[in-house]
């Protein structure tokens, strides 16, 4: 099975990656972006049966910095008939 | 003094400490490699220097905190062995919950490199008893995440402690309050950006960074 993970920075903290993305878009020529965070996207493969306790724990004691940072977890279920997870 | 370095994968700045060790003191630090689980006896000081432990993969000192090694760090440190983070050592510090808030990308997104003015604003430590309370002095930084932030709540928490030890005199990264060096609520760890390795004789620019080790040999030895 699969699970991604995403981590995003808790509002309020200020995010210099969003701000630099934010003005390159703007001088690419796009209107209308109101605002910009970034975050990082990490995807585990893992046994069958792992809880959403362990993937929580993961999150807790290494993902994610609680201190700056949020996170979500998504369970991936495999496609029907694709054969991919 | 009877010291340890501690030395990750990616560490660049350990036998600089290990020298600056040296010279103030006569002796020897010993190296202590990440994958250690145990730590010299009777240890003065701990030192995690700088550099990029781990690539700075998932975020800078990250790995490095989670590493065999540092559960005798935080376990020392709880029983009030000195321990000296510099650069990713404050980084990893915080990472290990030694040190509360986190090291965040400079707001100028730039990688800082040069000599910065510090005010001195805690000199009863064990790191600072060597300067007089609110003196400038300058040494320098060399890192890409030295944005020091924390929530409001722990801000005025570690203000009113006067855990503050060196603030910046001028802007050089965005941290919050403009935080510099950060002390534990029991005064015997100190996580700080700049580096005092960088500044111990006279060729280097000046000497306030021998200083700071001159000051912590007289306190614990």
């Amino acid at each position: 099975m699969k699970a991604r993970v995403f981590v995003t920075l808790k509002p309020g903290v200020l995010d210099p990656q969003g701000r630099a993305i934010h003005h390159a878009l703007e001088g690419l020529g796009f209107d209308g972006i109101e605002g910009v965070r970034a975050g990082k996207l990490i995807e585990l493969e893992l046994a069958e049966g792992t809880s959403d306790g362990d993937i929580e724990a993961m999150c807790r004691k290494l993902l994610a910095n609680t201190v700056i940072e949020n996170f979500t977890i998504e369970r991936v279920a495999p496609r029907p008939g694709s054969g991919q997870a | 003094m009877k010291a340890a370095v501690i030395v990750f994968p990616g560490s660049n700045c350990d036998r600089d400490l290990a020298v600056a060790i040296r010279e103030v003191s006569g002796r020897d630090p010993t190296m202590v490699w990440h994958g250690d689980s145990e730590l010299p006896a009777r240890l003065d000081l701990i030192a995690i220097p700088g550099g990029f432990s781990y690539g700075d993969y998932l975020r800078a000192g990250a790995m490095a905190a989670r590493s065999r090694v540092m559960r005798a760090v935080v376990e020392a440190a709880g029983k009030g062995v000195p321990v000296l983070g510099v650069c990713n050592g404050f980084q990893v510090l915080t990472e290990a919950g030694l040190l509360p808030g986190a090291l965040m990308r400079n707001a100028g997104l730039s990688f800082v490199c040069r000599t910065v003015g510090l005010r001195v604003e805690n000199s009863q430590s064990i790191f600072t008893n060597s300067f007089a309370a609110g003196s400038d002095i300058v040494l320098p930084v060399a890192h890409h995440d030295g944005n020091y932030q924390a929530d409001a709540a722990t801000l005025e928490r570690i203000e009113g402690e006067g855990r503050v030890a060196l603030r910046y005199t001028g802007e050089v990264n965005g941290s919050a309050n403009a935080i510099a060096g950060l002390l534990n609520d029991s005064g015997n760890v100190l996580g700080m950006m700049p580096h005092p390795e960088r500044a111990l004789e006279p060729a280097h620019g000046n000497c306030d960074g021998r200083r700071l080790f001159e000051g912590l040999l007289e306190a614990v030895a």
